[in-house]
């Protein structure tokens, strides 16, 4: 049922929320499986029994199907759900060409497909977060080719002076995505009808590419698009403007400069030269500022207005999203100063360290705007306020729990590898530091599932708003036609 | 002054600099190590993978090794007590992709060559646990019962040739590299005899300790036993490497 704010007065629907409420929908399936599939390779970490010797599930071939599911899968359907829904709204104007809209749906979830099947059957590129092979890059890149276009059309055709600041987030995570993926996946097919190819670059050079395009993965499509969402969601969810237009300006051209520049501190002590390694430091200590100021920017928007914590669990997701957000915008900074770099890298720090962004951060701020958005789009009410608080408690437990067992494992790890005896000899050998994993990757995965129940939550909430919102939809027509009988 | 405003009302205007601002890390980080000497050093001894070697790292990577080792030695002393020598640029100058990892879920693997016996591969690779008890490791048993798929390997390695790595083609090209590696490497980078260099290979080493046949196991053995073993740090003075870092 549309109601008359969506219609047009010659009686088309002024916004495309369809393409929206598929994109929202998508979010959720791969976020239950992605995240599902991560609390199974984390039990696998800890009773690798669990490898059950099928090749398909090992933990080497799923490891790339968790990531690209939550990553692509659910961060990326939630961004092309948020960004269509903002654009449309922050220029009051439809959204440009319904038929590309829906191109870029199919191609993207169809692209997330052939990744998890292709990974299975051990087809990959051997880079992280990069793993499609060649002709799903294709794909991806054409799809974003028409997602920069369906986005830039509407942009241009805006009935409002001002392009919202949300939007100036979301352009630059399009840009800056469609650069990396390009440049990062450039290879050659080891034959044309085959999957398999090999990088153009090598060794250090490739390192550096892939780094590059790694952590600006992170800063581009796990942090900047997600500041987009944030821009709009926090302020109409709490009723009241951004907290400050200008410190918007600011963080925003300074985060984006100085994001590029620091790929590089997941490269420290290697065989790069010494010189990109300080640059890379030196830029993360400075991207402190940026990534505080959206911080400020959102938390300071509900000043005045902090009541809204005690009685609105959807404003406690944002919120709490943004304090995880500068807690591990200060965390990585820390982490990428060489001397601390030198304990934290190749340990379970620095997976810790991501997922307090990726729960804490990206998948939070998602929620809040899915809780949002949901029955916006579908006209309707949330079935239930009480299951967003459980869903709320079930995801902060399984994130302090993940993070805090990471840590552990984590600094654990560097300070045994590192422990010399009385007479210079090391005084543990590799194997005993995976033996002191064991009972952190219990509590990780533990916390995983609290973190999956949440999500299931959230995936029965939402089916019954939406079925509800059906069923009340369907009755006054059904009503109408049995009076015209 | 131009005011922000300017770019907030005109969407090309703004998709531009963003661009602009976006480029200039990259830019200025990435570039130059094409074109600075210094990034990859001259080493003795590092050649291409052998047709073997390349099948058992494509096999490498199908698994995801990288997920959970490394290889990429820092130059700290528990890691040159525990693994060697610090990794050089040079060694991974013929990697494609790069197999540097960012996670040790298990210990680094730059330098495993030659520290255990292939039986001894073979063993862990098929069940960890069994020389490993507190191992965490997937098993690999179909290592061992897949056979070897290589009729491709010529297509492997000209694909190679075309990023850069010096399989060799015509006349010219192996002459240049019985000169630059010695007769014997050269031999085994001639895409030509590709595959009678395999199967030679994989005969002479017996990796996968069954003449009979020819596994998945033969080529990643050979390749784990080769990692780290091209250079001879002995011929290098102490501290030689430290001009390039």
């Amino acid at each position: 049922m549309a109601n008359a704010a969506t219609m047009t007065a010659h009686g088309g629907q002024q916004y495309n929320y369809d393409i929206v409420k598929k994109f929202s929908i998508m979010a959720l399936v791969w976020g239950v499986v992605g995240m599902s599939v991560g609390v199974m390779i984390a039990s696998q970490l800890a009773w690798p029994v669990l490898n059950f010797d099928i090749p398909e599930i090992t933990f080497g071939r799923l490891r790339p199907v968790h990531t690209t599911l939550v990553i692509f899968g659910f961060g990326g359907n939630a961004l092309f759900a948020t960004s269509y829904y903002v654009v449309q709204r922050t220029c009051q104007v439809r959204l440009y060409s319904d038929a590309l809209a829906s191109f870029t749906f199919w191609g993207w979830n169809l692209a997330g497909v052939l990744g998890v099947v292709t990974y299975m059957m051990g087809y990959t590129q051997g880079r992280e977060y990069a793993e499609f092979t060649w002709p799903i890059d294709i794909l991806i890149a054409v799809v974003w080719v028409v997602y920069f276009w369906v986005f830039v059309q509407t942009l241009v055709r805006r009935n409002q002076p001002h392009i919202y600041v949300a939007n100036w987030f979301y352009i630059a995570f399009i840009l800056a995505t469609a650069l990396l993926h390009i440049f990062n996946n450039l290879a050659v097919p080891v034959s044309l009808f085959g999957l398999e190819s090999y990088s153009m670059f090598s060794g250090a050079q490739d390192a550096m590419t892939q780094w590059w395009y790694g952590h600006n993965a992170v800063g581009f499509f796990l942090t900047a698009a997600f500041l987009g969402m944030m821009y709009y969601f926090v302020p109409k969810q709490a009723g009241r403007p951004i907290y400050s237009y200008r410190l918007s300006i600011v963080h925003f051209w300074a985060l984006i400069f100085l994001y590029m520049w620091v790929g590089t501190h997941h490269l420290h002590w290697t065989a790069i030269p010494d010189w990109t390694s300080t640059l890379a430091a030196t830029f993360s200590i400075l991207l402190l500022m940026p990534s505080w100021g959206g911080m400020i920017n959102g938390v300071m928007t509900l000043s005045g207005a902090w009541d809204k914590l005690r009685s609105d669990p959807i404003m406690l997701f944002m919120i709490t999203s943004l304090s995880f957000y500068g807690m591990s915008t200060f965390e990585g900074p820390m982490m990428s100063l060489k001397s601390v770099n030198a304990l934290s890298h190749y340990t379970d720090w620095t997976v810790g360290h991501v997922h307090s962004g990726a729960l804490g951060w990206v998948a939070m701020i998602s929620f809040g705007a899915l809780y949002h958005l949901i029955p916006r789009l579908w006209n309707t009410t949330l079935y239930s306020l009480r299951l967003v608080y459980v869903h709320f408690f079930l995801a902060t437990v399984g994130i302090v729990l993940y993070i805090t067992a990471l840590w552990v494992a984590g600094i654990g790890q560097g300070l045994m590898l590192r422990a010399f005896d009385e007479y210079g000899n090391l005084a543990y050998s590799f194997i005993e530091s995976v033996v002191f994993l064991h009972k952190p990757y219990v509590v990780r995965a533990i916390g995983g599932g609290f973190f999956v129940a949440g999500i299931l939550v959230m995936a029965f909430n939402t089916y019954m708003t939406i079925s509800r919102a059906k069923r009340e939809a369907a009755q006054p027509a059904a009503v109408a036609h049995a009076a015209s009988a | 002054m131009m005011k922000h405003e300017t770019i907030e009302t005109n969407s090309g205007l703004l998709i531009i600099l963003t661009l602009a601002v976006i480029s200039i890390g990259g830019l200025v980080e990435i570039v130059p190590l094409f074109y600075i000497d210094g990034t990859v050093e001259e080493v003795e001894g590092v050649r291409p993978y052998s047709p073997l070697e390349l099948r058992g790292r494509d096999i490498y990577v199908r698994e995801g090794c990288y997920t959970c080792h490394s290889q990429m030695i820092r130059p700290f002393r528990d890691e040159y007590l525990r693994y060697g020598h610090y990794s050089l640029a040079a060694e991974s100058q013929y990697d494609h992709p790069f197999q540097w990892g960012s996670k040790r879920t298990g210990p680094d693997l730059a330098r495993v060559g030659g520290k255990y016996s292939n039986d001894w591969h073979v063993q862990h690779l098929v069940a960890p646990r069994s020389v490993v008890p507190e191992s965490i490791m997937p098993n690999y048993p179909w290592l061992l019962d897949n056979e070897l798929q290589y009729a491709d390997v010529e297509a492997r390695m000209k694909a190679l040739k075309r990023v850069g790595v010096p399989y060799s083609e015509t006349v010219e090209e192996y002459r240049a590299n019985v000169e630059k590696f010695g007769e014997d490497v050269a031999r085994t980078l001639d895409i030509g005899r590709a595959r009678e260099n395999l199967v030679a290979q994989a005969q002479a080493g017996n990796f996968d300790g069954n003449g009979a046949r020819l596994s998945e196991m033969d080529a990643v053995v050979a390749y784990l036993q080769v990692l780290g073993t091209m250079v001879d740090f002995g011929q290098y003075d102490e501290g030689h490497f430290a001009q390039f870092r």
